[in-house]
């Protein structure tokens, strides 16, 4: 019998609500924090809307000597780190150093500290290159960081595995626990809004060029042509269930049940797409059936073949229609490494109310066979959800969250 | 059941050691592959010698289209991907893809190649808002490094759980420690894990020269890194990849593969202390030793030799040094411990994997590699650093030790799982 490792706490840094409060309260009022990049001037660019964090000022909420060694996604990383633990009522002189660890999600780094100290090699000299880029800008960054400042000295890591990373993260620590270790933070927050990581994002293709705010990025529907990019994500606090009630804090808000990952076949030789496969894995890991799980927070590519392929997965497994799916991160857009892990967060907040939150400004292309919950919250008794995320190049990850009165 | 896991398949990109056996000879022989920075005009830096591999990647089958669309870091954990593949002797068109995964560690992604586009988009540093007409299709796969261990995926058709780990320095190690964990969990049968990175640009040199992290020996290249020698003065850059087929072991025994060692025991913990620091009690690292040994149900005793991070750095050796006492205790002062560091430089997220190669090959020849350019010991760093000459030596247990950016200690224990079982 394997550990029960559940949510004790987490912190959320997203483009439309600092702070759980603020960020469930916006969600559910379908409030969008997209909006014109403010972070540089990307009017010369064909893509210029952006999930911007813009209530969040670092020197508010970290020590100063912190901020010159600091990439801006870090610093959110770190607050969302402090006030995870708040949540879950943990100081860091709780517990024995050793059985805490941090595991986090990257995608790019400190891209825009990295980027300043490019431009100061480049164009000023070796010499003008800041002591602190050997660091500040690695993918590592954010989980040594919070490990530092939070005294955290057990088995700790970083996964990169593009967009799927959140998820992939929260495996590692149930897997940290169930080997022995008490508490693991893990989870992601990402981002790289500064010209040079902008105009690398684009490489990708997957940008949306529209400039309405509430038509660039539309997952399952007809006019869907790429996403708009954000900032942020979550960072939570996992426990082994038992040695969580030991220190008396509760159920939490729901064990991490099942997880699943599949690599897609590469590309041109014509394999099936992975997605389904990481998806029954994760059901199947959870004990539980297809018709079990009550709500589906889905990837939502907004790329069309991608959609494609994520309502076929979706269909087949439950049948068309059969289950409620959502894509929240309308409002936020997508915050790369973030992304997965803000969905998990919010998943849980969905069984802890018993509310689903929308999918904004979508209509539903009715071809793809999906029961969308769109303009407003659906209320419903939700004991599961399958949270689904894809990373490019072919990553596909899938977790089951449980309610922990619902066993 | 415990299922326990076994090296079937070594393949080693290393400077001076394109291959095992070339790799091994170099180790063997106490050779030093350093010299002077060739990949780019170091006459602006501190630190102006590195570690390079001369590698041709179209002289390894890679296509035209992979070379353009792969960093060197890539390309390098591809061709190294092959050769383990080749070495294992597995028939991959016949495994399950699904039971077959990968897991690549890199400290610093695709450094090389973004650093080459940004001077391309920005004019060399001229434009902040950079310049989206001139930027190239596989950007976003320089941006996310993930898309490393996806080329090595389509390269072995591995359709099952697939990732980047990047814990800085010790990614090697907690790469192929990670994907141990997927196979002993049932997650995968067989991982194709390693690591890699080829940092040597100039924007990975002006930041350790900003912190004189990397030797400013630039006269002497060929006798630059110096790792437990009272004369040392940083670590040398390197670059390189390891990749191992790693399989349960009753599988690969089934099949009559060559098994060239067994991963018993790995633990990483961090330092909780500082982002480069590290204070001088070895604790963290001392923890992560003990637990790998309880993992692999070994005692310090048991370890017949220490593949160290011997960096070469003031702090780290020290630091390393009361590691080795604290957890290994009066065993510490009979161990034979060295640095292929000394031979190969630093390459960062790669070396961890690189070293767990050396490690399964000192298992398997009995013989242990030697720290080069060790004439004149640190008086703190008073253990058997084996200077200059490799040693003939039974072993059958290897340690393996790593320390990061971040604060990371890892440690990873190899056997040699025929010895150990009879």
């Amino acid at each position: 019998m394997n550990t029960s490792v559940i949510v004790t706490g987490f912190g959320v840094t997203a483009p439309n609500g600092l702070g759980t409060r603020d960020y469930w309260s916006a969600t559910l009022a379908g409030r969008s924090g997209i909006d014109r990049v403010s972070r540089f001037d990307a009017g010369r660019y064909p893509s210029r809307l952006a999930g911007e964090v813009s209530a969040f000022v670092a020197a508010d909420h970290l020590p100063s000597r912190l901020l010159p060694q600091t990439d801006h996604m870090t610093r959110l990383a770190l607050v969302a780190a402090d006030l995870a633990l708040a949540d879950a009522n943990v100081s860091s002189g709780d517990a024995d150093s050793y059985g805490m660890g941090v595991v986090t999600a990257s995608s790019a780094g400190g891209f825009e500290f990295g980027q300043r100290e490019l431009q100061n090699l480049w164009r000023h000299g070796s010499r003008h290159v800041s002591a602190y880029q050997s660091f500040a800008w690695f993918y590592a960054v954010n989980t040594g960081q919070i490990s530092i400042r939070h005294g955290m000295r057990g088995p700790s890591g970083v996964v990169v595995t593009d967009q799927a990373g959140g998820l992939d993260t929260v495996a590692q620590a149930r897997r940290l626990i169930r080997k022995g270790t008490g508490l693991v933070l893990a989870g992601g927050v990402d981002g790289s809004i500064c010209p040079w990581g902008w105009v690398a994002q684009m490489a990708g293709g997957r940008l949306s060029r529209c400039d309405d705010p509430r038509l660039a990025y539309l997952p399952f529907d007809a006019r869907a042509a790429g996403h708009v990019p954000g900032e942020g994500g979550a960072i939570l606090v996992l426990e082994d269930a038992e040695a969580a009630a030991r220190r008396g804090a509760g159920p939490g808000y729901g064990e991490i049940a099942g997880y699943g990952t599949a690599f897609d076949p590469r590309p041109g030789s014509g394999g099936a797409p992975a997605l389904p496969r990481a998806m029954e894995l994760a059901v199947r890991d959870a004990g539980l059936s297809p018709g079990d799980i009550d709500v589906v927070f889905a990837d939502g590519a907004a790329v069309p073949a991608l959609d494609r392929i994520e309502a076929d997965a979706i269909t087949a497994m439950f049948g068309a229609g059969r289950v409620p799916v959502t894509v929240p991160k309308t409002m936020t857009g997508r915050l790369y490494a973030g992304g997965a892990a803000l969905d998990l967060a919010t998943a849980l907040l969905c069984l802890r109310d018993g509310v689903i939150p929308p999918t904004i400004n979508v209509t539903p292309e009715a071809a793809y066979g999906l029961d969308l919950v769109t303009r407003r919250p659906r209320t419903a008794p939700v004991r599961t959800a399958l949270i689904v995320a894809r990373g490019e190049g072919g990553f596909n990850s899938a977790m089951v969250v449980r309610r922990p009165d619902d066993e | 059941m415990n299922r326990r896991v076994v090296i079937t398949g070594i393949g080693v990109m290393a400077p001076g050691g394109i291959g095992t056996k070339e790799f091994w000879e170099l180790l063997s022989d106490g050779r030093t592959a350093t010299r002077r920075i060739s990949l780019f005009d170091p006459a602006q830096f501190r630190s102006q010698v590195a570690a390079e591999i001369d590698f041709a990647p179209e002289e390894h089958g890679l296509t035209a289209r992979e070379v353009r669309r792969m960093d060197r870091a890539a390309q390098l954990a591809v061709v190294a991907a092959r050769q383990a593949l080749e070495d294992s002797g597995i028939d991959f068109d016949r495994m399950n893809p699904h039971r077959t995964g990968v897991t690549i560690g890199s400290a610093v992604g695709a450094t090389m190649g973004l650093e080459e586009e940004y001077r391309v988009v920005s004019d060399d540093g001229r434009e902040w808002l950079v310049d989206h007409r001139y930027s190239v299709p596989h950007l976003y796969g320089y941006l996310v490094p993930s898309s490393f261990a996806a080329e090595v995926a389509w390269a072995v058709g591995a359709e099952g759980p697939v990732a980047l780990v990047s814990a800085g320095c010790t990614s090697g190690i907690d790469s192929v420690g990670h994907a141990v964990e997927l196979i002993r969990e049932g997650s995968a049968d067989v991982m194709v894990a390693g690591a890699a990175d080829a940092p040597i640009s100039p924007i990975t040199a002006a930041c350790f020269d900003a912190i004189k992290a990397t030797t400013p020996r630039n006269d002497d290249p060929e006798h630059a890194s110096r790792p437990f020698d009272d004369s040392r003065n940083g670590f040398v850059l390197g670059e390189g990849a390891a990749v191992l087929v790693l399989e349960e072991l009753t599988a690969a025994r089934r099949r009559g593969a060559h098994i060239r060692a067994e991963i018993a025991g790995y633990a990483t913990r961090s330092n909780a202390f500082h982002m480069t620091g590290l204070r001088p009690d070895g604790k963290e690292m001392a923890e992560a030793i003990r637990a790998a040994l309880d993992e692999a149900r070994l005692d310090a005793g048991d370890v017949d030799y220490v593949n160290a991070h011997g960096s070469g750095t003031k702090q780290n050796d020290r630091h390393e040094t009361a590691a080795f006492k604290r957890s290994l205790g009066a065993h510490a002062y009979e161990v034979p411990i060295s640095s292929i560091k000394s031979m190969i430089g630093h390459s960062l997220g790669a070396i961890g994997s690189i070293e767990i190669a050396a490690s399964a090959l000192a298992i398997e020849n009995d013989l242990v590699p030697p720290t080069a350019n060790l004439r004149h010991p640190d008086p703190e760093c008073d253990l058997d650093y084996i200077p200059i000459t490799a040693r003939e030596w039974r072993t059958e247990t290897v340690l393996t030790v790593g320390s990061g950016f971040g604060g990371f200690q890892s440690a990873m224990v190899l056997t040699d799982p025929d010895r150990r079982d009879r």
